[in-house]
């Protein structure tokens, strides 16, 4: 069983967010990164799998800042390879970026066929276009995407797939192996791994390069401004600290007969 | 035809939800600001009389096939692909629910069509279609257009209201028929949920924890508030995901939507799939750290401080009150 997990890195969206000096993009200038939560799910769904069936767990990533934190701590947290993409612009689209990754997974050495690509799926910062689908479609695999536990099957070489719909119903699929799934929980939470565990890895793990191709997509989109929403418009804001705050919420709430 | 705009319609287990009729209106308006008709596409098999309660549509295209009776994303992407190459729609309009969510990745990648994702608001600016895309989880917005025709747009719940999407008519329905190959992807069963202890949905109160109450411990104080107050505790995604609460409790697109008197959303960012559940509450109170946090436009009382210092005082000032 030879998975890949792909990992990227959005912004944390607890942080300020300001439009960057073109007005039609986000300043990441002074943002954190973060993991993109549901590719952690991905990594985590992946390591599951990897110690029912045996196999491997190569996490692949774009390269981006803090990757090699990110891609070190994969192996910390038990997956046999990390490789980075290098020489990718900054502040793809989600489409280039898929379509970079269906020119690279292929020339990876000794990564491809792997039975499952497991990645986030619904980005925050998808605008014109869903990585794992689109890899599904350029690399010619099957696809499943909003995935909620995924079962394996190695004698029939399928895969049983629980998707979500609306109001807690899921939906048990079938897939052929190989295939590509967008996950979007794994079936426990992320593991936690020690700092001392990532730092050993950092001294003693690999992150391999491979070269992005260098043809890229054309835009079919365009944006032509951005803009940080209004938020405070209809609330009215109560200030204070929490004492004060719960007392005046004991209020409102006596107010609207609630109390 | 070419040039038209192009509506799915939103069909799961033999039912039309809300957002097929906000589609609908939405498509009205786009297709009489190109001066174009408004058509309609529904997807699945046995359909009956589902077509015709699409009367705001000026001719419905009725793919109904055995291979489609199921959502796998694939199929019905096929089928699409099929009615969009031969009618060639300025515009489709997708709604944003979790039974279309991998069609908005698939059938643009199978076109190679532009796609504008998470589309809440759409207009016609000097004839063309100009988009407002909600991105990083509602903190950003963005004004997006197309450079290529058919623009796919995947249209967030909540663009127009229902009502005026639901429209009589008499569309005329064209059969349209497709061959579906099999995608390596089947579909086996549905899984109902677990019936929780208490069915959020039915509560006149709902203390909602999100991810910023920080610990399990804190959700246990949010228990304690919902008690005082004679409801319950619910959350979004991440506090189900760290198994802080049984699924039956989420509130949002994958989880249940809710409608209480008074919802009190502690640690919560206010993400378009969370806020759609229950943006309709009669009283919203949010705490939130961030001045930023979009849950603060829907919200009707807001405290930017720590919902890990505020649940309990306002835990001990309902106690006291109630004496
Ligand atoms: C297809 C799909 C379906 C989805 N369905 C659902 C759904 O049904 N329900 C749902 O909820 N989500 C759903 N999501 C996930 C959704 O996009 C968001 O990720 C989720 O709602 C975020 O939850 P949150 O607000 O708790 O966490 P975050 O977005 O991480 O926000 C945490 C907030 O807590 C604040 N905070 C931090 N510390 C404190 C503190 N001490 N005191 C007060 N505030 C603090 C932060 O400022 C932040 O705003 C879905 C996503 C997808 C793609
Ligand atoms: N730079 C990237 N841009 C977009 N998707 C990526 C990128 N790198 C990896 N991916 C994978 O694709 C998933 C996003 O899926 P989606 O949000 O549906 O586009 C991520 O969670 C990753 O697993």
């Amino acid at each position: 069983m030879n998975i890949v997990a792909i990992l990227k890195m959005v912004p944390d969206v607890v942080e300020e967010f300001e439009v960057a000096a073109d007005g039609k993009s986000l300043d990441i200038e002074f943002l954190r990164l973060i993991v993109n939560e549901r590719d952690e799910h991905a990594l985590e769904q992946a390591l599951i799998l990897k110690e029912l069936l045996g196999g491997s767990v190569t996490a692949l990533a774009l390269d981006a800042p803090d990757i090699d934190d990110v891609l070190f701590t994969a192996l910390a947290k038990g997956a046999d390879r990390a490789v980075k993409v290098t020489g990718v612009e900054e502040g793809l689209t989600t489409r280039s970026a898929a379509s970079i990754l269906a020119q690279t997974l292929p020339n990876v050495p000794d990564l491809l066929p792997a039975e499952l690509i497991l990645t986030g799926c619904q980005a925050i910062d998808d605008i014109d276009a869903q990585a794992p689908a689109l890899l599904a479609r350029r690399l010619q695999l099957p696809y499943l995407g909003l995935v909620s536990g995924v079962e394996v099957d190695a004698s029939t070489n399928t895969a049983k797939v629980a998707k979500e719909f609306a109001g807690g119903v899921r939906g048990e699929f079938e897939l052929t192996l190989p295939a590509v799934l967008g996950i979007q929980a794994a079936e426990k939470p992320p593991r936690y791994v020690p700092v001392a565990k990532v730092r050993a890895a950092m001294k003693e793990g690999e992150i391999e390069e491979v070269t992005a191709p260098v043809a890229s997509e054309a835009a079919l989109i365009d944006i032509i401004e951005m803009n940080v929403p209004e938020v405070a418009g209809r609330a009215e804001m109560l200030e204070g600290d929490a004492d004060e705050i719960a007392a005046r919420l004991c209020d409102v709430l006596v107010e609207r007969g609630l109390l | 035809m070419a040039g038209n705009v192009l509506v799915m319609a939103d069909q799961w287990r033999g039912e039309l939800s809300d957002i097929t009729y906000e589609l609908l209106a939405l498509g009205r308006e786009l297709a009489d600001g190109l001066g174009v008709s408004l058509e309609a596409v529904i997807v699945g098999h046995q359909l009956g009389e589902l077509p015709n309660k699409l009367g705001a549509a000026d001719v419905v295209h009725c793919l109904d096939n055995p291979a489609l009776a199921d959502p796998v994303p694939d199929a019905v992407s096929q089928a699409l692909a099929e009615v969009i190459k031969q009618q060639e729609p300025a515009a489709v309009l997708i709604p944003w629910t979790n039974v279309a969510a991998d069609l908005l990745g698939l059938l643009p990648a199978q076109l190679d069509a532009p796609f504008l994702n998470f589309c809440q608001d759409v207009r016609v600016v000097d004839g063309q279609l100009e988009a407002r895309c909600v991105l990083y989880g509602g903190k950003m917005e963005a004004k997006v257009v197309g450079r290529a025709r058919p623009l796919i747009l995947g249209v967030l719940p909540g663009a127009r209201s229902a009502e005026q999407g639901r429209v009589d008519g008499a569309p005329t329905v064209v059969a349209a028929s497709v061959a579906i190959q099999d995608s390596g992807v089947h579909f086996k069963s549905y899984v109902e949920p677990e019936a929780g202890d208490v069915d959020i949905t039915q509560q006149e109160v709902l203390i909602s924890v999100g991810r910023g109450v920080q610990s399990g411990d804190n959700v246990k104080i949010a228990e304690e508030l919902a008690a005082e107050l004679g409801g319950a505790v619910c959350g979004s995604r991440p506090v189900i995901d760290q198994g802080w609460l049984s699924l039956s409790r989420q509130v949002g697109k994958s989880g249940a939507i809710v409608k209480p008197k008074l919802y009190i959303a502690a640690g919560i960012s206010g993400a378009p799939e969370h806020v759609e559940g229950m943006k309709d509450s009669d009283t919203i109170i949010a705490i939130n750290t961030d001045p930023g946090a979009p849950i603060y436009s829907v919200a009707h009382f807001g405290a930017v401080e720590d919902a890990t210092d505020v649940l309990p005082a306002l835990l001990d000032a309902v106690r006291a009150k109630k004496g």
